[in-house]
């Protein structure tokens, strides 16, 4: 077990190192003069771009810049926002946590439905059903989540005229106006990997109630609703749990897009507006910590496998 | 025909690439062309999808916008399929290190959320076509290395593969006759997934402003701009989604009826 929790530790190592060398060489990849794009093709003399080339770090070799900047961002330091000055760690501290909060909401609220549906399905399955689940599941996949969310705002504002559904309010403020304003994103975000993991679930139902344990749970009399949920459900969850792990990354890409659609102050209009910016310190932060977070919750994930499946110590 | 989903898949993609490509010639309008008396149509026989603020034809716009998706979404698939699948046959191949190596990079790519690492290298080469495609062919590379590598390793080890080596068969003809024609499957049905998901890519970087600039019509970006008077007139909004919704559940359809089609194991697992 201890042996299998290192080998985990060291794979995350070498891919953190890796993406942070990735995220480092954004800057670097920028075709042209990196520092007079940041600065725009507008009239900055040559002044400024050398001075922005010198708090960039530009100027040296690039393994040097490397180590320093990663010396820095170990720290806490990813360098400080081009227009506004401050350390990029602070504009992207106040936003992050309310793409973490919805990307949670969603996972939570996907997870929640997908159970019941999995194993709904599962017990379904004729042909039709077969046909049914399919179809209804990769529609569910393949729906654009920001067009959802711009259909879901469009009907309940038609609906429900003078309810509050899009803007942000902080939850200290007003935890009701809070979570009215939360719920259509979450829900547009969570029914893509709604159906994805319903659908997973369904599949190992369905081959977990055919395995010889579930046969001796019957034969001794077990209940049929004991034999679904507690003999076949606990292996079926395995696989969804690792897959419910995977698709946090996506749902955290996700909600960059739909925030849009909700005007919520979130992670993904900081990135887009420092887009537009050329804030590429802050872009380049942004990215840095979001994968990195992502890398961190994959690790749970696969330690929470591990726990429950001692098949997997061994490897 | 045995697989009902498979023909309904095939038929939606092909009827809308047909759509796509010959879409300047079966558009009933110019895509750019405003009629200023008709802004904001809900359907009429006139204009089939109604039209936006500018009085645009919304069939024509959805037709052009279906033109820049499929073409975006194709050729980054293609590069990401020639660039990854090869890289993944590469680590196959060479095995020890230079697999150790070129696999672990591909964990690394892999490591990012699609879409944050798309809108990084949009970033970096700045908004447009050309940065849209580059971005989603760099995040699919790791998808084809990873799922190449694994069934080409397992043919380099046949009896088959081990016979064309004894016999002296060149490593062009064991590529060429032996291992390509048994990794099709696994291409087929990677590609027709990735590029379902890929169209939701494109989708998402244009709604946010990063993909194909205006004027030039695109699907996504059709969907940003018509929110803007989403309640006075929800047409623009509801085709432009719809038509992406489409397009890629066709493609999804296709990779998953292909799947249970080509890979007897799974057949009967849905």
């Amino acid at each position: 077990m201890i042996r299998a929790v290192a080998a985990r530790l060291a794979e995350l190592a070498v891919v953190a190192l890796g993406v942070s060398v990735l995220v480092f060489l954004m800057i670097h990849l920028i075709p042209g003069d990196a520092a007079q794009v940041m600065l725009g093709a507008a009239d900055v003399g040559a002044v400024e771009v050398a001075a922005l080339r010198e708090r960039l770090g530009l100027d040296r070799p690039l393994p040097v810049q490397f180590a320093l900047w990663l010396w820095h961002a170990l720290q806490g330091d990813l360098g400080t926002s081009l227009w506004t000055g401050r350390p990029v760690l602070e504009e992207i501290a106040g936003r992050a946590g309310i793409t973490a909060e919805l990307t949670a909401l969603a996972l939570g609220l996907a997870m929640l439905l997908a159970i019941p549906a999995g194993c709904v399905m599962a017990a379904l399955r004729s042909g039709a059903a077969d046909y049914t689940v399919r179809i209804v599941s990769i529609i569910g996949v393949t729906m654009p989540s920001f067009w959802l969310g711009a259909m879901l705002l469009l009907v309940v504002s038609s609906a429900l005229p003078g309810v509050a559904v899009i803007g942000y309010v902080p939850f200290a403020d007003d935890p009701w106006g809070h979570a009215q304003r939360m719920i259509l994103p979450a829900l547009s975000l969570a029914l893509p990997v709604l159906a994805a993991l319903s659908r997973i679930l369904r599949a190992s139902m369905i081959e977990a109630l055919g395995q010889d344990y579930t046969r001796t749970a019957r034969a001794k009399g077990v209940a049929e609703w004991r034999v679904v949920a507690v003999h076949a459900l606990r292996n079926a969850l395995i696989p969804f749990v690792t897959s419910a792990g995977i698709m946090a990354g996506y749902l955290f890409g996700g909600s960059v897009v739909v925030e849009q659609v909700f005007a919520i102050p979130g992670l993904g209009r900081l990135m887009v507006g420092a887009i537009a910016e050329r804030n590429y310190p802050l872009v380049q932060a942004a990215i840095l910590l979001a994968t990195l977070t992502f890398v961190g919750v994959n690790l749970l994930v696969d330690l929470l496998y591990l726990a429950i499946d001692p098949r997997g110590r061994r490897a | 025909m045995k697989n009902p989903l498979l023909a309904i898949g095939l038929g939606l993609v092909i009827t809308l690439a047909l759509l796509a490509a010959l879409a300047p010639w079966v558009s009933p309008f110019d895509p750019n062309a405003q009629d200023i008396l008709a802004r904001l149509s809900a359907p009429t026989l006139r204009h089939a999808l109604g039209t936006d603020n500018f009085g645009r034809d919304v069939a024509s716009r959805i037709l052009a916008g279906l033109r820049v998706l499929f073409a975006v979404s194709s050729a980054s698939v293609l590069a990401a399929l020639l660039l990854g699948g090869g890289l993944g046959l590469l680590a196959a191949w060479r095995g020890g290190w230079t697999e150790r190596v070129l696999m672990r990079a591909m964990d690394v790519m892999f490591a990012f959320p699609i879409i944050l690492l798309a809108i990084g290298v949009v970033a970096v080469l700045g908004p447009g076509v050309m940065g849209t495609a580059i971005a989603i062919g760099v995040v699919y590379t790791p998808i084809f290395a990873r799922s190449l590598r694994a069934p080409a390793r397992v043919l380099l080890a046949s009896d088959q593969i081990e016979a064309a080596r004894a016999t002296g068969c060149t490593i062009r003809r064991i590529l060429l006759r032996h291992l390509l024609p048994n990794l099709l499957p696994v291409i087929l049905v990677q590609a027709s997934l990735s590029l379902s998901t890929s169209m939701l890519v494109e989708a998402s970087l244009s709604f946010l402003g990063l993909g194909t600039q205006p004027p030039t019509a695109s699907l996504g970006r059709m969907l940003a701009e018509s929110r803007a008077f989403l309640a006075l007139c929800p047409w623009p909004a509801l085709f432009s989604g719809l038509a992406i919704l489409i397009a890629a559940f066709g493609f999804n359809l296709l990779g998953d009826g292909l799947q249970d089609r080509l890979d007897p194991r799974l057949r009967g697992r849905s």
